[in-house]
């Protein structure tokens, strides 16, 4: 309850700071609107739909691509840990790709696939993948060997000690890896979105862009709240129960 | 197949031990760990191997636990060569192995979903049956690190004897525990032994624990790793590790196992 009081405070005062500010003249309104006019602005833009609209497009795109990319990066960074083949190869693709941000496959994206929903999909997996599948394998490979002895000596074999041992003894860091790659898919997205008009729908990257182009800030302003919010959400709903396991089971710290 | 007939005590097995040889390759060129090792353990026997590490004594019950395989020589249980794994031969390990993404509950039920024949709440029956009989029905829900030293050690022991196995391999369980656990878990086990009716081969660098564990303890030299001697235990169960008796019984071997490694020296330094 006091923490609660203490982020609801700290708020307060640092929105409550930046009204005045703008109010006193500090700067122009033109440069960085104040609260209340990005306030107004998300009103209109609740009311007529527009916002909302963005935001399912947007989403969309990002848990499809999302999605997809852990279901394949899952398996792959198996095999990668089984196979020393597959580190040397797959495994080193894996890391090099990793390191490229995700929005450099923009121009391709758009060549193969033109300005479709598939784009987008791409660019978002290819933020996602490679962050799931270096995690997952650098999870396997730091497993006790002797995990999967004693399951041996139980009864269990091929797949099922790989479901039932291998994944979730590695849990901890395929976590993490999908917590990055949920943050590189986000942000991909996000400069892809602004970066290019997508024919098939308008996402929030395209809301903002419009209200650049329209010199409209508050827009600008509000729409990069929405995108906080979203990802402000997505972590409290989405990770923040998985992390909340891991630290009971494992003993490892955290509230 | 009911609970029931799920608990009750199986037959414990025969193991026939046949000039087992095993090498492993180093750095430093070849060890023989194992040389021509051949070994009877009676059903229902409690043995203990004993001796200075590097002496093959875990590389011994690795092979019969059929986690590795010999270079030369089969192991037999009840009569079949034993080429992997198998649910009658259940291992406890130094390091308790327990799976921390699971409960205490969870982890024993391991091995039983593996087994065929029981459903959901039966397994659940029989694991808490274990836990009981460890003395830990009480942390059913708890999680792994919670627990102590001694009683994750009950819990592997609980998760080795749920599937009902006929023999149990234990390699240095009781190893990293303090003394005052140790000492516990020796009355436990006696006690759960007698109950089980299992074969126990049970490996130790500690004499005075083997003293007191085995019917009898056999007496490993490494290098190459082969059994020197064969020492039967007759004294009265339960037995109390602090008993002058077993202090007897355990200066006579520590004492047999010192000339060993002397002599072992002597041979090296001519």
């Amino acid at each position: 309850m006091k923490r609660f009081i203490y982020a609801t405070a700290f708020f307060a005062v640092l929105i409550v700071t930046w009204e005045m500010l703008v109010r006193a003249r500090v700067w122009s309104p033109i440069v960085l609107p104040s609260p209340s006019m990005v306030g107004e602005y998300l009103i209109a833009a609740v009311a007529d739909g527009s916002l909302f609209e963005a935001s399912v497009v947007t989403l969309k795109r990002l848990v499809l691509g999302y999605l997809f990319g852990i279901a394949l990066g899952l398996p792959i960074g198996l095999i990668t840990a089984r196979f020393q083949v597959c580190k040397d190869t797959i495994g080193m693709l894996a890391l090099g790709l990793q390191t490229l941000p995700s929005v450099c496959w923009v121009p391709l994206a758009l060549l193969w696939f033109g300005q479709t929903e598939s784009a987008m999909f791409f660019v978002v997996v290819m933020g996602t993948l490679w962050s799931v599948v270096i995690a997952t394998e650098t999870g396997v490979r730091t497993i006790p060997p002797i995990y999967a002895r004693a399951a041996r000596t139980m009864g269990s074999r091929g797949i099922h000690t790989w479901i039932h041992v291998m994944l979730p003894a590695s849990l901890p860091f395929v976590v993490s890896g999908m917590k990055q790659g949920w943050a590189f898919a986000w942000r991909s997205l996000m400069a892809a979105e602004i970066y290019v008009t997508i024919l098939t729908g308008f996402g929030l990257g395209h809301l903002l862009h419009y209200g650049r182009e329209l010199h409209a800030m508050e827009q600008v302003t509000g729409v990069m709240l929405i995108i906080v919010m979203i990802g402000l959400l997505a972590d409290k709903v989405m990770f923040s129960p998985w992390e909340r396991f891991l630290h009971r089971r494992w003993g490892t710290q955290g509230k | 197949m009911t609970v029931q007939t799920e608990l009750v005590n199986v037959a414990p097995s025969k193991l026939s031990v046949g000039e087992v040889s095993k090498r492993f390759r180093s750095k430093s060129g070849v060890v023989q760990a194992l040389d021509r090792v051949s070994l009877d353990i009676a059903e229902g026997e409690f043995i203990c191997l004993v001796g200075p590490s590097g002496c093959g004594k875990s590389t011994l019950l690795n092979i019969i636990a059929g986690l590795d395989t010999a270079d030369e020589g089969s192991v037999l249980c009840d009569g079949t060569p034993v080429t992997g794994p198998g649910r009658e031969r259940m291992v406890m390990f130094q390091e308790h192995a327990l799976f921390p993404w699971l409960d205490v509950l969870s982890n024993v039920l391991f091995g039983l979903k593996l087994k065929p024949g029981l459903t959901r709440s039966e397994r659940i029956d029989v694991a808490r049956f274990y836990l009981k009989l460890v003395g830990l029905e009480k942390f059913q829900r708890s999680n792994i690190h919670e627990l102590s030293g001694g009683m994750k050690q009950r819990v592997a022991l609980a998760r080795a004897l749920a599937p009902n196995p006929r023999v149990l391999l234990m390699d240095e369980p009781f190893a990293a525990l303090d003394a005052l656990t140790r000492e516990q878990l020796y009355g436990d086990i006696q006690r759960i032994w007698q109950e089980r009716k299992k074969t126990i081969v049970f490996v130790t660098h500690n004499v005075r624990e083997a003293v007191c564990l085995g019917d009898r303890v056999v007496l490993f030299s490494p290098h190459p790793g082969r059994i020197r001697e064969d020492f039967k235990i007759d004294l009265p169960r339960p037995r109390d590790i602090n008993s002058v008796d077993l202090a007897q019984h355990s200066a006579h071997i520590t004492k047999a196992l010192k000339n060993l490694l002397n002599t072992r020296e002597d041979e090296v330094a001519e």
